[in-house]
This record gives structure tokens, sequence and C-alpha cells, in this order.
């Protein structure tokens, strides 16, 4: 019995199809969620992709937030259900306050395409077991809008939770606060990453195979429960 | 016939590289004296009645978590009724 | 306000009317009047207007793009050739791929950002209205001198724009060109390409066929966007001192062309449409005639129900109209609700604005009133014709007698060292990653190569690996200097390009970037350049699919340089078996295949290092091409080449730099000893490429070579160090190439 993970189509997702990809590459079944419909489908986990949602008018996934779907995915995940939410979906996790902080403009101004080198700061989490602590990757990074701000009380709370899952490396391409690229909630189960690990499962296409782990993580910690 | 205006603006502590962008072109087109530009975003909303009560409230709701993100942005609702 | 009727027409001949703001020539006004036998109402004055301007109707060079369908070779690869929207290639295995290459030069300098946004929009729709789903864009730009103030303008808002237009679609953008030359100041060109691949089945024509089905318009609302932008804009040159016209420019919007992309794809795929056509320049106008004189012949559109996003816009207005992001489809009328239920599903609008008769008229109707009825073919097909007067310039002579044979030369090891240090800094050279990293590379997770890869690789099936590879170029200063030479080199290089990703050149398309074809200096260069083009095709037996042609890129008198980009598609059965340019491991084999001859005639180093531009292009050796690329392909499909790059600009010093910085480690190089060191590092002679073998493998190698008749000479060693030393010569640091070649772009713009 594979584990369903559930990824989500909104109006200008475009990385959707490489997320499903990851899932079936790391074993899992990918499972396509339409952003109008309420019904998760049974899935045991989802990824919320990148892309322009709503062609981020207004915010960067300010409009998503109040999909259908989302109704139910805010009310799973804070029953405990991994969610995962890269770049766009990151911005959307925010916007639905599921995660705190938000997404500014680059500071650079530029959407800025690179390959990024992180560091795994935090491994307890279900997307995020299958790495060692302290691990360095290289993945994908692309985006207009990535600079992570949060005021100080919540960083420092951040840091001292062990909740800071990944950091920038070498060069800090937006501007993002303590060099942060992807948080996690308090229960753990809820992450945001700027960067794109869908990006990086194949050496065929990406820099690194490093990515592929995102998804084996979390098929391993289903499981486990 | 009402309109209502809601201006949005990043809080002062969020970085504004936008308005910032601005700034040296300003300086550049010979405007001396700058101290200081930030971007914001107007959002002009026609509705037919008036507006008040119950309406007044979700407006000022729909302005506090659509039209705006509390995280990193202040706004300002003003209500203008035309009585034309 | 009355409306121009028809009624109204056949009852006013004498009515004046104003043809010549609207770009007409008082010839062709005459023969609009003999085609309907009356004069035309101002709607139809409207469509002819923008369908006959030199953009639409190609009424310049139909005369001489015609070699490219008559000396075409013959290849069993072809599913679609010229005429239609783009180029259809099989490729195997049931797979299809259709690109083309179309430009978006004068709106992107009246409006860099906006202009070169909706130039991706538009190529994007074109390779949809074949049915194909749209996977990759390519962007060859031209700009005047790096450090000119207009440059400076032009350049960010022209990246930012492809970069925000094309990243919101979901389409990875996998290579193209940026050139520098003074010769483009006021008039950048910014050339779009764009690919997709389908099943056989899928092909979809734009034809209107069966009589009684529905022209359904969707996608966006029509509003005043680029009124008149086609006619007016395309088909006259800007004025010195700058552009008086400014007629409303085209905004895009990305996101509602990703809702088509969708809804277009799903009602191709459940079958629901008989024809499509994508609405560009000259908007309703276009998609319209082309749709009826392609199919049954008649259409009839009721425009009032055109669904608007300006009310006070008139029936003229809605025909001419080039608002962004429109589709046209003919669905069949029981189709029609599921057609209409996909659209809604990715809330794009969608309206039946006409339906397809037997009538052989195109006719119009504004609220009951009829103010179209023309035959459509002379509308979209039988414009006027021109055999444009040409000759050969009167100073072509004495510029290819000023050869570079006079310029000084760097001889000793520290010149050649500071030569090498400048020409990787120049902006002809330097590293375009400035550029580049503002675009999307990753998305659809099928990207293999892209720039700066000597071509862009995209996978098109999962399960087997079978790609495409594409490859742009066109050295405008060898066109210059010979214009029949130059789109062969533009040809060859492109070719090159493929072979050594490890792909086989199937089919070519192209954008023949030109000034006013009123001045039979420029009419000389262009037909010159055709002939060289289909001459070239028919020798390496690749065939042009389509392309486009874009005149009257000058300012005042100063054409730009003759530019006649060529894109070039090759197929590659596993996309496993590609080829980059970055070597490996130290003590690797490098080896130079082909001749290097001393000829630097309209070469970069005469061009940067002493602003020089005269002689002769570089030989053209068409056989010596396509046994090179035999080489290429052959060692990169059995896994013989580590590394492989082509020699084109900058020569050999150029391409060393390049796989070294990429590969982030240095080689010994050696210098031929039957060469000059200074020709062997700068020439740009064809048909060469750099490629690298193991140890173990260079007797294989020099088999494969010998059997294709290609020579090589070895010429260096992949090293540890981090350096480039060339023996007795000069030794420079990986560190300082780096540095020199990577700073220009980020100094002048970032």
């Amino acid at each position: 019995m594979s584990v369903r993970v559930g990824v989500v189509t909104f109006p200008g997702s475009l990385d959707d199809r490489d997320a499903a990809r990851a899932v079936r590459i790391a074993g899992g079944e990918a499972i396509a969620l339409w952003h109008g419909d309420e019904d998760l489908k049974r899935v045991d986990a989802v990824i919320l992709p990148g892309g322009f949602s709503y062609g981020d008018y207004l915010r960067c996934g300010a409009i998503a937030r109040f999909a259908p779907v989302m109704h139910s995915i805010i009310e799973r995940a804070n029953a405990g259900m991994p969610l995962l939410g890269i770049c766009n979906g990151f911005q959307i996790l925010c916007e639905s306050h599921l995660l705190p902080g938000a997404l500014t403009r680059n500071d650079s101004l530029h959407f800025m395409c690179r390959d990024q080198r992180l560091r795994i700061e935090n491994t307890s989490s279900p997307w995020t077991a299958d790495f060692t602590s302290g691990q360095e990757i290289v993945i994908p990074l692309k985006n207009g809008e990535g600079g992570y701000v949060a005021d100080e009380r919540t960083l420092d709370a951040l840091e001292a939770e062990g909740r800071v899952v990944a950091r920038y490396l070498e060069v800090n391409p937006n501007g993002s606060r303590r060099d942060i690229a992807g948080i996690a909630n308090e229960r753990g189960n809820v992450v945001g990453l700027m960067p794109h690990p869908e990006h990086a499962v194949e050496s065929l296409t990406g820099p690194s195979t490093d990515g592929i782990n995102f998804f084996t993580s979390v098929l391993k910690s289903m499981v486990g429960s | 016939m009402a309109r209502v205006v809601v201006d949005v603006m990043l809080k002062p502590e969020i970085l504004d590289p936008q308005g910032r962008a601005v700034e040296g072109s300003l300086r550049r087109l010979g405007l001396t004296g700058v101290t200081g530009v930030r971007q914001g975003k107007q959002f002009i909303i026609d509705l037919a009645g008036v507006v008040e009560g119950e309406r007044l409230e979700l407006l000022e709701t729909l302005a506090a978590e659509l039209l705006s993100n509390p995280v990193i942005e202040d706004y300002k609702l003003r209500v203008i009724e035309d009585q034309v | 306000m009355s409306i121009d009727t028809v009624a109204l027409a056949e009852v006013s001949p004498e009515h004046s009317q104003p043809f010549a703001e609207l770009g007409l020539k008082p010839d062709e006004y005459q023969q609009i009047r003999d085609i309907l036998q009356r004069r035309p109402t101002s709607s139809e004055l409207a469509m002819y207007s923008v369908m006959w301007s030199e953009h639409c109707s190609y009424k310049s060079s139909k005369v001489h793009l015609r070699q490219f369908g008559e000396k075409a070779p013959k290849t069993d690869a072809l599913l679609v050739g010229i005429g239609e929207n783009a180029g259809v290639v099989d490729i195997g295995a049931g797979w299809a791929v259709t690109f083309k290459v179309e430009s978006h030069n004068h709106p992107s300098y009246v409006e860099p950002y906006q202009g070169a946004a909706t130039g991706i929009g538009g190529i994007v729709r074109d390779i949809m209205s074949m049915g194909a789903r749209p996977l990759a864009v390519m962007d060859p730009l031209r700009f005047g001198p790096a450090d000119a103030p207009d440059t400076g303008r032009v350049l960010p808002g022209i990246v930012a724009g492809i970069g925000g237009y094309g990243n919101c679609l979901g389409l990875p953008n996998i290579g193209g060109e940026i050139v520098f030359d003074s010769s483009y100041i006021g008039n950048p060109l910014v050339n779009a390409l764009c690919v997709g691949a389908m099943k056989h089945e899928d092909i979809h024509l734009a034809s209107a066929k069966g009589v009684g089905n529905l022209v359904v318009l969707y996608g966006a609302r029509t509003g005043g966007d680029g009124i008149g932008g086609v006619s007016v804009l395309a088909s006259e040159t800007f004025s010195d001192g700058g552009p008086t016209k400014r007629p409303s420019v085209q905004v895009g919007d990305p996101f509602m062309e990703k809702l088509l992309i969708e809804a277009t794809l799903e009602v191709l795929q459940a079958g629901l449409v008989e024809g499509i056509q994508d609405l560009g320049g000259a908007g309703i106008s276009c998609a319209t005639s082309e749709l009826a004189s392609n199919g049954e012949g008649g259409m009839h559109v009721w425009l009032d129900r055109v669904l608007l996003r300006d009310e006070t816009l008139s029936p003229e207005e809605i025909l001419m109209s080039e608002s962004q992001e429109r589709m046209c489809a003919i669905v069949r009328p029981d189709r029609l609700p599921e057609f209409m239920e996909r659209c809604a599903k990715w809330d794009v609008e969608a309206v039946v604005i006409g339906e397809v008769n037997a009538s052989g008229r195109l006719t119009v109707d504004w609220h009951g009133e009829r103010i179209v009825d023309v035959p459509p073919r002379t509308v979209a097909h039988e414009g006027p014709v021109y055999e444009r007067p040409y000759h050969r310039p009167p100073w072509q002579d004495a510029l290819q007698a000023d050869t570079t044979d006079h310029l000084e030369r760097p001889v000793t090891g520290p010149e050649l060292r500071d030569t090498m240090l400048v020409m990787v800094a120049a902006p002809n050279l330097a590293s375009k990653s400035w550029v580049t990293s503002q675009y999307d590379r990753y998305v659809q997770g099928n990207t293999v190569l892209a720039q700066p890869e000597d071509a862009g690789m995209i996978r098109i099936d999962e399960s087997t690996g079978l790609g495409v590879a594409i490859a742009t170029d066109c050295n405008g200063r060898f066109a210059k200097l010979d214009p029949y030479a130059g789109a062969q080199l533009a040809l060859a290089e492109a070719y090159r390009n493929v072979a050594a990703s490890g792909a086989t050149p199937l089919a070519v398309t192209n954008c023949l970037n030109f000034g006013s074809p009123e001045d039979p200096e420029v009419m000389w260069q262009f037909a010159e350049a055709t002939r060289g083009l289909a001459d070239g095709c028919l020798l390496l037996g690749t065939p042009v699919t389509g392309g486009n042609v874009s005149f009257y890129n000058q300012t005042g008198a100063t054409a730009i340089l003759p530019t006649p980009v060529v894109g070039v598609l090759g197929v590659i059965a596993d996309v496993a078996t590609r080829t980059s340019m970055a070597w490996a491991g130290a003590g690797d084999r490098i080896y130079l295949l082909g001749d290097t001859n001393d000829e630097f005639g309209g070469s970069e180093w005469a061009n940067h290092v002493h602003g020089h531009l005269g002689g002769l292009p570089p030989r053209v050796d068409l056989d010596r091409e396509r046994a090179l690329a035999e080489v290429l392909v052959a060692g990169s499909t059995s896994g013989l080449f580590v590394a492989a790059h082509d020699v084109s600009d900058g020569g050999v010093a150029q391409v060393l730099v390049e796989m070294a910085l990429r590969a982030g480690t240095g080689a010994t190089v050696l210098v031929p000893a039957a060469l000059e060191p200074f020709v062997f590092m700068f020439a740009e002679s064809t048909g060469r490429a750099v490629v690298v073998v193991s140890p173990s493998a260079t007797g294989q190698l020099l088999d494969m070579c010998g059997q294709k008749g290609v020579p090589l000479v070895e010429i260096g060693v992949v090293s540890a160090a981090p350096e480039l030393d060339f023996a007795d010569l000069f030794c420079v640091s990986l560190d300082d190439l780096r540095r020199e070649h990577e700073r220009t772009l980020p100094e002048l713009f970032g």
C-alpha cells in the first residue's frame, strides 16, 4: 500500500507535475487535488507546489489561501497531517497563517534562478527526517518574492525552538532574514520551503538528486505511523 | 452609491526595495532633498447602496485579511458616499 | 454616430477614406476597390490595411521566401511545412514537434517590458494553435552598444519582460543569444522562439472546415490594445530623434495565457475542436480571414458578440485590436456545450462569434448591419506581392577589400594573455548569466541542457528519453560582409551547435531581421540571405519549416546589420546520451576537429579590439559541417565524448575558457605546430569543434574522424590545476578568467 501524497493545482500552479513526479520517484502515489474541490481523496500528506497561483495578483498566495481545498487542508494540517509548501506553496502557508512571517520581494528586485546551497537544520519534521542534521545540499531556487520576513520575536522563537528547517549558505539570494530558506510550524508537520526540491530528483535534469530526500522522508514517516 | 478606498502600505519596519529603487530614480532625475519613498497599493471599491453596520464590518475584515497581509502591511479604510 | 455599412459604401463611391494614415499606398487602395467592385467600408479598410501590412502579408519578402519551398530538401520528417502557423516535424515514436521563432522588435523599443512579454505570448499561442503543448522558449536578442544609455533603458526591461511572462507560463527558458552592435541602437531585436510537442494524431490546422460549425472566440476580453500596432508600427521605420508614432502597445497578462494554455490543451485533447487559430498581429481580422480562407471558404461573424473590456470601441477598432491572450476555435455545434464547460473550468471566457458557411465570402455584421463582405483569400493570402528592386551596395566591394591584414596582432605570450582576458570580457563573449538567471530553466522538469550550453535540450518522452535540441544563431557582421555566406554561416553554426549536444539536426526555422525593403541595398541583403539560407538548407538536408520576417529595422537611413537568425532543431533518441561542454577528469585529451585558417573578417577580435568590420567572413564548407556533425552525434551517442563544444565567436580561446569555467578545472594547452598562436586562439574558421575523450579512447576518435574525413589535432590535456597553461607562452588562472568573464554585464546593468 503506497503512501498517497496529494498535490494541489491552483489556477497558475506550475510545478505541480514536477512535485508529482518527485513523489512517484520516491515511491509514493501522487494524487492530483483541484483547488475548487474540498475532497482530499484520503491522502496521507499534501504538497502545495510552486508557481504563480492567480498570477501572484494582489499578493503571492493571497487569493489561493481562500480556495475551497484549503479549508480541508487547514483542518487536517491542524490535526497533524504533513503539509509541505514549496515556493508559492510557502507563500500560501504564510498567508493562511499556518506558518508565521511573510515572503516579500527579493531585495535585488530581480527574479533569481540559481542552484542554491542549503543546510538542513531540522530533521525532526516528516519532510526532513531522511536528512542528517546539518546536511548540506544543492537544489534549485527560482523566485521573485522569496525574502522571508518576520518580527524579531518570531525569528528568535523560530531559532530557539529549532523550527528553521533550511538555511541559505554562501549566498543569500533574496534578502531573507537570518538566511532562512524554510521553516516549520510548532507541531512540525507543516513545512514551508522556498527552494525547489522537486527539481533536484534526477541527475539528468537537476543540479543534484539532493531534493529526493524531502519526498522519501514523508513516505518513511507515514509508514512508521 | 458608495465608494470605499483602502490604502495599503508596508509596515515601516519592512524592507521596501521597490520604494528604494524609486527613491534612486527620483534623485537621478533631479529631485533634491528626498528623505524617503515607500510604495503601497490603493484599492477602489464601488458599491451599490450605503456602507455601514455589518457591511462596513465585513469590509474592515476583508481589508485586514484579504486586501492586506497583517504580518507585513497596514491598511487605512475610508468610505466616500456618492450622492449622485 | 453612424456605422459605415456595405450598403452605404455601395452608394457613396466618392467618399474620401484615410487609407494613407492606415498605411496603405494608393495603388493598394485601388486594388481593394477593384476586388470589391466598390469602395471598402471603413471596417473593410481597417481589415485590409492591417492584413496587407508588411508584417502580416510579407509582401516584400514572399518572392524570395518561395525558395524555401522550391528548394526544400526531400524529407519524410516534415509533417507540416511552410504556410501554417508553425512547422511540424516527425521525431519518431509517434511524436511530433513544432517550433518557430518570431520577432517583436518595434514594440520592444517603445515599451521594452511589455513588448518582450507579449512577444513570448504571441509565439506560445502560435505553437498552441498547432495542437501542441508548449514546452520551452528561447530568445535571440540584439542591442546597441552595451554601454549606450538607451541599451541601459531597453535591455533590463526586455529581460524582465521575457522572464516575467515566460516564468509565469511555466515554460523553461533553455537558450538564446545576446549580441551587442552599434547598428541596433534604436532598433533592438527581440526574437522569441517556442517549441512544443504532440502526438501525430493531435496535429491541428488553422482551417474552418465544416459548414455550420461555430466560430468561438475565447480568452481575454477585447480592448484597445495595440490598435494599428501591426500596420503602423512594424511597417514604417522610426524617424531620427525618437519614435514619433506611439500607438497603444499591447499589455500582456501571463496568468490569463496560462489559463488559456490549460483550457486549450483540454479542448484539443477531448477532440472538441475542428480548427484553431491564435489571435496575434491583426487580431480578429487575421484569425477570421485566415480560418475562412483555409477552410470551406466562407464565414459569417456577428462582431457585436465579441466580449469587450472597453464598450466604447468602434467596430473598426474591434477588428484591428491586438488584445493579447485570445484564441479562435472552430467547434461543431454538438460539441459546443462541453467546449464551454472546459473553458469555464479554467475561468476562461468564451463566446460564439460566427459560423462557417460555403458562401466563399467573409461577412461581418454589427448589430444587424453588414459592415464587411469580402473574399477572405484576398485579405489573408492574396495581398499585394512586391518585386522590390535591389542592387548590390556600391560600398560592398570596398568593405570586402578592407581586410584585417593590417590590424596589429598580439604575438608574445604576455600579449596573448592580455588579449585573452580582454576578449572574455567583451560584451559579446562575456558571461550572460546576469540575464539568464532571471529565467526559470527548471519548470516542467524536462530540461536536460540550457544556457550556456551549445544548444537547449528537452526531454519529450520520460519513458524512452526521446528529446529535442535547439540552437539559434546569427552573426550579423558576417552577414554584412557577405549576406549569402552570412546566412549560411548562421545555419552552419546552429546546425553544429545542435550536433555538438548529441542531437541529429532535422529542421530549420528563421527570423529574418532587416532594414527597410524600400532601400534596394537592404533588399539585396535580404535576397542574398534568403538565397544563401535556401541553398544551405538543401545541401544540409534540413528544410525550413516556417519563420518570420521583420523589416523596417532602421532609424533614418541607417539600417541594422542584416540579421538572418537561424534556428535548428535536432532529435536525440535518448537524452541521457547528450554531451555537455564541461570536461571532467585530469588526463583526458582535448582535440580540435576541423581546419583552422588565418581568417579574421568580421571576427569578434577585430570588432572588440580594433573596432574593425571588413574583409570576407570565414569560408563556408557545408560538406565539412555535415561530416563534422556526423562525428559529433556519433561520438556523443556512443559515449565516446566526455565533453564537446562548437567553435564560433572568439575562436578556440573562448571555447577553452568556457569549457574550463563550466568544469571548474583547467588544462594544459598545446598550440599545433602548423598554426600561429594568435590564429589558433582567435580565428573563427568554421566547421570546427573541440571534443574531450579519455586517453584510452583516442584511437577510436581518430578512426571516427578518419572515416568521415574530418581532420583533427590534439590541443591539450585536462588538468587538476585551476588554470589554462599555454606551455611556453603564458599561463592564466581560472580565477582571473572567471572574474573578467563574469563582471561585464553586472557592471553595466546590475
